[in-house]
Formats: structure tokens, sequence, C-alpha cells
């Protein structure tokens, strides 16, 4: 079988899993965030926080629980790296210096997980498994909680109240993130990924004498680290690294937990606003991105252009060979297509055009399917875009699922896809205009520029993926990559919330012969152009400038 | 909209208070739940797959390793022990920086693009070495032959694989360096050759510490 065909077949298989699992979950989420009945422990669980899990939040309250927690979870995350030095259980590890625990911080605390660090040599076992591991679960849950707020801001009317932030953000983590987290670290270590809380100790070897090695809680940390769509790696060569990603069957099986809770809340958000058919229709536009961007993914990565490849005789440069091009094409597009940021393969290493193409997914909103949650809610923005443009094309005030879209609602979305471009470019034209940042280059010429450039897309869209020649552990990309990180986040966050609380309000309009069909395929081409159209006038110049220039040069 | 500081103060409580409950569910029981299956039920894989041969460890079946000659004075980098089966180049690896009571090996790639400078060098002298080492008196290897693999590093600089071609490739040079006859060497190439999954999922790939312990107990046969 030719190793062409093998990818493709790899994934057909992942559509079909993704298939199988997309009713039962989809339809399961929807359960989990309309049930009005409380499980044992999150009753306990409710009572150590003091909140009351039934008293409705109008926007405003629900955005202060979001921003609260999150910001005690920077501090928290913050102090834990900066005490690391004396706390037991961290391999004797010295404590991480401040900008590099704030990028940490800011990092994981905003499902980015960008890594300035070595996770090896940096981070003993009570940083990595009770401070990050438990921001990859609860950021990750914050992040559905968001999306769930805005989806009842689309169901419900007359009221302005979205649901109540603690009870969104403990059952997302009690009755989803965990149970499938526990089935997946299990898969993980049956297949070969380690478990373990070992010191580091010495292995011997084939030829004398013997290596040092770390051991860690690896598998629990990996299958929330991909479910989650985080992406933060226990070692420095993230899922490359054959401790944690052993071989084909788990690379397969860690692209299918990337992909699967953001496909799935598609089937929640139709669910909850009563038509599962508008929750295919963006589901559609999802998979058509995603399956395109990944056929063009490995029709370049197989194609091999650029000299040094043209030498080698493949680009298998930075790639395993247990994933070979085509496992390592469907993991860089899953992980840059979401805001996960995992790599089983090094993108700086990738053909021009490949690596061109991980940096578009990211700077697409990371919508097809995105970020748990985040791909969601980002996705019904550019629908909102959408029915816009159709309503100026017809001149008239444009609805979506029965609310109108007025100036407020188009304003807030306006400022939404604004946010995170204006944040990549102006950090990255700020670092190339700088007489120091430039010096953390590796490579030079376009592909110099696309390190910066990726750097800056990766931590403004939250992804974490990194052109890793780049050394981001200096004074200005710590500091300016963590406030990327922070307000790439939030600031969405906070239109998002503002949007669903007017939508909440609005009493609905009822769909006349003028009304857009938003659940036919029409809707979804409209979507897809919408999307290509906003993202490629926004970084064609950037991108022309990196990976076009180095791709079209091959 | 009550921003007063009394609420500010409660709602960060609150915060603070979830977060700690959250931690000890999925930063202390979750790991520990899994650590106690993987330990009870794959205690081997969960430790990281170590292999024994000749009745020491010589290492974790997952972990690429390195089969040089000791480095001789004048050498900047060991010479490839072409006895064995050499692995991958790993020009990514990095040793610790911090930490330093340790010494580490720091898992990553090189992060060269396309048309850097440096990696068409590493990739065409590679190329030149691999045709050099495993060109024998009665078999020449041609540049076309070397699979991709043999000139490049892998992602995490630690690929315990190399592929089957670059294997057989290594055939000759080694059946000849051990007095070994080609065919049972091809034989122990098959033998420690891994398909894909059910048929298509992955690379077919041969382990080469696998590979190099069968050929160790043929040699001392």
């Amino acid at each position: 079988m030719s190793p062409i065909l093998a990818g493709v077949l790899q994934l057909l298989a992942l559509i079909a899993a993704l298939a199988l699992a997309y009713r039962p979950l989809g339809d399961y989420m929807a359960r989990v965030y309309s049930s009005p009945k409380h499980l044992r422990v999150e009753k306990w669980i409710y009572k150590a926080i003091g909140a009351n899990p039934t008293a409705e939040m109008r926007w405003p309250a629900y955005l202060r629980g979001v921003l609260a927690f999150s910001a005690v979870s920077v501090l928290f995350l913050y102090v834990l790296q900066r005490v690391q030095g004396s706390l037991p259980g961290s391999l004797g590890f010295s404590s991480i210096d401040p900008d590099q625990a704030f990028n940490t911080a800011a990092s994981f605390v905003s499902n980015t997980n960008w890594q300035s660090y070595y996770g090896e040599q940096a981070m003993g076992h009570v940083v990595q498994t009770g401070g990050l591991a438990v921001q990859n679960f609860v950021s990750a849950a914050v992040g559905i909680a968001v999306a769930v707020a805005l989806v009842r801001g689309f169901a419900r009317s007359r009221t302005g109240e979205l649901g109540n932030f603690w009870a969104d953000l403990v059952r997302g983590t009690v009755r989803i993130l965990v149970p499938i987290s526990v089935i997946g670290a299990i898969v993980l270590v049956a297949a070969g990924a380690i478990q373990n809380f070992a010191g580091i100790h010495e292995v011997g070897q084939f030829m004398g004498g013997s290596q040092q090695w770390n051991g860690g809680a690896v598998a629990s940390q990996e299958a929330i680290k991909e479910l989650g769509t985080n992406g933060g790696g226990y070692f420095n060569a993230n899922s490359a690294h054959p401790f944690e990603n052993p071989n084909g069957f788990t690379n397969l099986f860690q692209i299918f937990l990337i992909l699967l809770i953001p496909f799935a809340l598609t089937r929640t958000f139709g669910r909850m606003v009563g038509s599962l058919k508008q929750g295919y229709a963006i589901l559609a536009t999802m998979v058509t991105i995603w399956i395109g961007f990944t056929a063009l993914m490995m029709w370049t990565e197989f194609h091999h252009g650029g000299p040094a490849f043209d030498v080698a005789g493949g680009a298998m440069e930075g790639k395993e060979t247990r994933f070979g091009v085509g496992g390592s094409s469907i993991f860089a597009v899953a992980t840059t297509l979401t805001s996960t940021g995992a790599v089983n393969s090094f993108h700086s290493s990738f053909t021009g055009f490949g690596g061109g193409i991980t940096m578009l997914g990211m700077q697409l909103g990371e919508i097809a399917p995105g970020g748990t949650g985040s791909g969601l809610y980002g996705m019904l923005i550019m629908a909102i875009i959408a029915v816009f443009i159709a309503g100026l094309m017809v001149g008239r005030t444009p609805e979506y699922l029965g609310k109108k879209i007025g100036t407020r609602e188009i304003k807030l979305a306006a400022c939404y896809i604004l946010i995170t471009p204006a944040l990549v470019l102006c950090f990255a034209a700020a670092a190339m205009a700088l007489p120091t940042p430039v010096n953390s280059m590796t490579n030079s010429g376009a592909h110099g520029f696309s390190e910066i450039l990726y750097a800056y897309t990766s931590a403004a869209n939250n992804n974490g993926s990194a052109f890793a020649g780049l050394n981001a552990d200096t004074q200005w990309f710590n500091t300016t990559l963590g406030l990327a990180m922070l307000l790439g986040r939030f600031l969405p966050m906070v239109f998002v919330l503002a949007l669903a609380g007017s939508l909440a309000e609005q009493k609905p309009v009822p769909a006349t012969a003028g009304t857009l069909r938003t659940n036919k395929p029409l809707f979804t081409g409209l979507l897809v152009g919408t999307i290509l159209i906003i993202t490629g006038l926004t970084y064609f110049p950037a991108l022309a400038l990196g990976p076009l220039a180095e791709g079209l040069a091959s | 909209m009550n921003n007063s500081l009394s609420n500010t103060t409660r709602l960060i409580g609150a915060g603070l208070r979830a977060l700690l409950v959250l931690t000890v569910i999925t930063g202390v029981l979750y790991p520990l739940a899994v650590t106690g299956v993987a330990q009870a039920l794959f205690n081997n894989k969960a430790n990281g797959s170590e292999i024994k041969s000749g009745g020491r460890v010589v290492g974790s079946e997952l972990i690429g390793q390195t089969y040089n000659l000791p480095l001789k004075k004048g050498e900047e980098a060991p010479a490839p022990d072409l006895k064995w089966f050499q692995p991958r180049p790993s020009n990514g690896l990095g040793t610790n920086s911090v930490n330093t009571q340790y010494k580490l090996i720091l898992s990553g790639a090189t992060n060269r693009s396309g048309d850097n400078p440096e990696l068409i060098k590493w990739v065409t002298d590679a190329k030149a070495a691999v045709v050099n080492d495993n060109s024998t008196p009665t078999y020449k290897v041609k540049s076309s032959e070397v699979p991709a693999d043999a000139v490049t590093s892998s992602g995490s600089g630690l690929d315990p694989d190399i592929s089957p071609a670059y294997a057989k490739l290594q055939v000759h040079r080694v059946a000849e360096k051990n007095n070994l006859d080609v065919k049972q060497v091809e034989k122990l190439v098959e033998q420690n050759t891994d398909g894909r999954t059910l048929g298509f999922i992955g690379e077919p790939t041969v382990n080469v510490l696998n590979l190099n312990i069968a050929l160790k107990e043929l040699t001392e046969k």
C-alpha cells in the first residue's frame, strides 16, 4: 500500500469514528447543559464554592464569573511555578523565572499551551500534574461554558438570562471532560504511553552506559491535552515524543480526541436551539474546510517542494518514521484548525506551503472545528457576519435563528473578528521593527519572518504550536506573547457574552419567505466563502511575505 | 452592575475555592486513578517499555539511542559503529540548560526550513555518508536508493524506528562487518519489521534497538 493511500484511509477511518461518536456525544452534552438535576459530587462542589447552581446569570454576571475564575487561575499557576524550587515532588527542579512563569500561566489558562520552557528539564511533577494539567481541564470547560451561554442566547427569548457559570464549569469538567479523559488515558497507556511518578532515573543503553530519563503522569495529561484542545506537551517534543505518542494507532486516536468535542458541539447546538438542521449546516461548514485543508496539506507534503527535501527525497525532516507524511499531515491540520497546538511533527520543517496551511488554519479563527467551545462560538460569529452580508445584498435586516441581527449585534461580531488579527499583526510588526526580537530567529529570510508571524498567530488565536526555531524564552516574547494570549482569549469572550445577552433579551421574529434559510447547503457555501474571504483579506499581505514567498520559491 | 470591593472579593473567593476543588479532582484524583490502573494492568508500558538483553536493561523500546564508537581525540562527534544498524540522524536533540545537576536529553527537532542552508548541508552530508558507509566491495549503494528518513532528523530526535527501506540498505554492510551471511541478516530485518496497524494505520517501521538485540544474539551464537 502506498503511503498516500494509507493516509487517505486513515482520514476516512477518522471521519467514520467521529461520525459514530457525533450523535451520542452531542446529545449527551445537550442534556448535561440543560438538565435541572445535580449529581451528588456536584452538590458538594457547589457547597465548597459557595455558589447556587440554579441562580440564573445575566451576561455581566456570567462574564464576571469567567474572568474571576480565570484571574485566580493565572495567579495560582504563576505562584506555583515561582515556588517550584521549594515544593516537594518537583524532582529538585528550580523555580521558574518571572517572565516565563507569567507566559506559561497565561498560556495554560487561556487554553493556548504555548511553551517557552522545555517540559522535561523545567517542570516537576507537581507543576505539570497539579497545575498545568488542571488548567487543561478547566480552561476547556470555560470555553464550552461560554459557547453554551451563546447558544442559550439564541435559544432563549425575552429574558437576558444565560445560565449559571459555576454550574456550567463544574458540569463540563465532571460530566464530560473527566470521564472521557479517563478512558482516553487508559487507552493511551495500553498502547504504550507512560504513566508513573518515577523521579529522574538511569536507564541502561545498548552500547553500555546509561541515560537519565524523566518519568511522569504523561498519559493522563496527554488525554486531556488533546480532548480539551490544549496541546501543552509533557516533553518538549510534544506528541512527537514516543512516550507521549508511541505508535500509529495512538497518533490517530489523539487526532480523534482533538476533533471529538468541537465537532459534536454542533449537534449540541442544534439540539439546544431546537433545530438539528441548523447544527448540520454549521457542521458541514467545518467539515468542508477541515477536509479541504487536510487534502491540501497531504498534497504539498507528499510533493515535498524545497531544496533540502529535494536532496532528501521526501519531507521527513521533523517527522517521525512511525507516523510518516500522511499521519503527520492529518495531525498538523487538526491541531491548527482547532486551538490545540499539540504537534507530532515540527511545522517549521514542513514545506513552505505546508507551513502556510498551518498558519492559515489558525488565522481562520480556529473554527473548523475549532477549540472546545471556542470553535463553536467563533463559527457562530462568522455565521452572523455571513447572514449580515447576505442581508446587505438583498437590503433587509438580517436574522439568524429567529433573532434580529441589528446594530448592536453586528458591532459586537465585528469587534470579535477584528481583535485577533489586530493583536497578531500589531505585535508581529512591532517585533519585526524592534532591533532585538529578530535575534531569536533560527532561519533567515521569508522563513525567519514566518517564525515571528506564526508565534503571534498561535498566541492570539490560543493555539500554542510554533515554528519552534524561534527562541521565545526572552523577556520580549514571554511578555508580549503572554499578553496576546490573554487578550486573544478573554476580549472575544467579552464580545460573545455581550452578544449572547443581547440575543437572549430579544423576542423571536417569525421566519418569512424573505428569511435566509440558514439550515441549507446554500448557507454552508455562503459561510465557507465568508470565512475564506475575510481571513484572506486580513492576512494575505503578511502570508505573502512569509510562507507564500517560501513556497513559491521552492 | 455592582462592582463594589466586597462583591469582587466574594467573587474572587468563589473562583479560588472552585479552582482548589477542581484541582483536587483533575490534578490529584484523576492522575492517581489513571496511574493506579496503568501500573496494575500495564506495568511495563506505564514505566517506559524497558527492554532487557543479556540480563541487563539496554534501553526503552520506544526511545531511540545511538550506536557509536567511543569518541576519539580530535573528533567533534563520535563515529557510528558500523557493526550495528544505525538510527536516523538527530540534529535537534539538546542537553539540559537548567537544573544541570541532571544530565537530561532534551527531545526536539531541528526546526530548519526546507531552504535553510544548514539543513541542506546536513542532508547532503548525511546522504554521502549513508552511501559511503553502506557500500561494500560487492554491493554498491546508489544515491537514489537512500530513503528520506535516513538523512533527516525526526521530530523528537528520539525516533526509535527506521523505515524498512533504510534497514534493508544497511543489511550488506552489517553482514560484512559481523561476518554473517546476507540472507541471515535480511531475515532478521524481516522479523523485526512492523507493518501498519490493521494494514493502514501509521507507517511500516523497523525498531533499531530490537533489531540490534537480535543481531547481537545471532553473532553470539
